[in-house]
């Protein structure tokens, strides 16, 4: 693999709204953490995606082992049971 | 002098200075040091040209003969522009681009910041819209300015360069004369005069910070208050208007 020279990576993760989860917009290069708020900024939030941001250095994101999905992933998909799908919705809940 | 004419020209000399900037920094498209620098300077340089648009198209509206703020943004000569020789610098290294940056955003922000309390609405509207994007540049340049100046020796030698080169053009921002004195009197335009103090304090701040000294004022440069340009500005504007000077109201 090509040796990365820019920098250091941060990950970034966008509200757009109060009250809604951050969401991983991308990546970015930054040397600190104000370099990489301000590389967030203006990457990715120019248009009006976001109110607040979150930078996370690549290092500190621990990610799953693909070799491991037969036993992480593989299990949930098999039993129908573990969706709420057998209940009947009493009229008027809305929202459901 | 009337108010108007007066107005006139504070808002076309503002804009101006929105306008080649704006034009400098977008010289750096494509040619940023990383991907992520590139696009924080050609978003400066976007909050620029807006800002050059809202002032220019309040100096038309203030003239009311017809023109519109690209008539005025292109088809003007070389001596009726009056922006601030500061900004018609070239981007040079690195270094000179951001000591550039800190001397005019750090005037920028302290000027605007005064406009707001204008009693020319539109002008004291556009301020407080500039405000807030100005006090974004700033800190990107402040930032800079330490990263570079406490950084390694050569960057540090670089900025202190850059920053001796540039202060030249300092003395510049804080003339007062006879239209900014008309509009002060009115209670439009800012006095610049109590401004020295503050930003020399700021400028001085950051520069320590970055481990740089601040340069003794010398002999200052000047001339743009009365259309006077360094002979960068002919090069910019051989460029920005040649369109409109070949194929004159030409349309997409």
């Amino acid at each position: 693999m090509a040796t990365d020279t820019q920098l250091d990576l941060w990950e970034v993760f966008i509200q757009s709204k109060s009250g809604l989860p951050y969401i991983h917009a991308g990546s970015i290069h930054a040397s600190d953490v104000k370099m990489a708020m301000q590389n967030a900024r203006d990457i990715y939030t120019r248009r009006g995606e976001g109110t607040s941001i979150w930078v996370v250095p690549s290092k500190h994101i621990s990610a799953s082992n693909p070799d491991d999905n037969d036993m992480l992933f593989d299990p949930s998909n098999d039993k129908v049971y573990r969706h709420p799908t057998f209940y009947v919705m009493p009229e008027g809940a809305k929202n459901i | 002098m009337t108010t108007k004419e007066a107005t006139y020209t504070y808002a076309l000399r503002l804009g101006d200075d929105a306008l080649i900037l704006g034009h400098r920094l977008s010289e750096l498209c494509s040619r940023g040091p990383i991907l992520e620098e590139d696009l924080a300077l050609t978003n400066i340089s976007l909050d620029m040209i807006g800002r050059a648009q809202a002032l220019l198209k309040y100096a038309a509206d203030t003239e009311n003969n017809g023109n519109t703020e690209d008539d005025i943004a292109y088809r003007r000569a070389e001596n009726h522009y009056y922006n601030h020789l500061l900004v018609e610098q070239p981007n040079g290294d690195f270094a000179h681009t951001i000591a550039r940056q800190l001397l005019i955003s750090v005037f920028e922000y302290l000027f605007y910041t005064e406009l707001e309390k204008s009693r020319d609405e539109n002008l004291s509207a556009i301020a407080k819209k500039v405000t807030k994007e100005v006090k974004y540049h700033m800190q990107h340049a402040i930032d800079w300015t330490i990263r570079l100046g406490d950084g390694t020796n050569e960057s540090h030698k670089r900025m202190q360069t850059a920053i001796n080169d540039m202060w030249m053009y300092s003395g510049e921002l804080f003339e007062m004369d006879e239209v900014d004195q008309y509009l002060f009197r009115e209670g439009v335009a800012v006095d610049l005069i109590p401004l020295k103090a503050h930003w020399q304090n700021r400028i001085q701040t950051v520069l320590t910070k970055a481990t740089l000294v601040t340069p003794e004022d010398g002999y200052m440069q000047t001339g743009s208050k009365k259309g006077v340009h360094s002979e960068n500005l002919g090069h910019i504007l051989s460029e920005m208007q040649y369109l409109q000077r070949s194929y004159p109201d030409a349309k997409w």
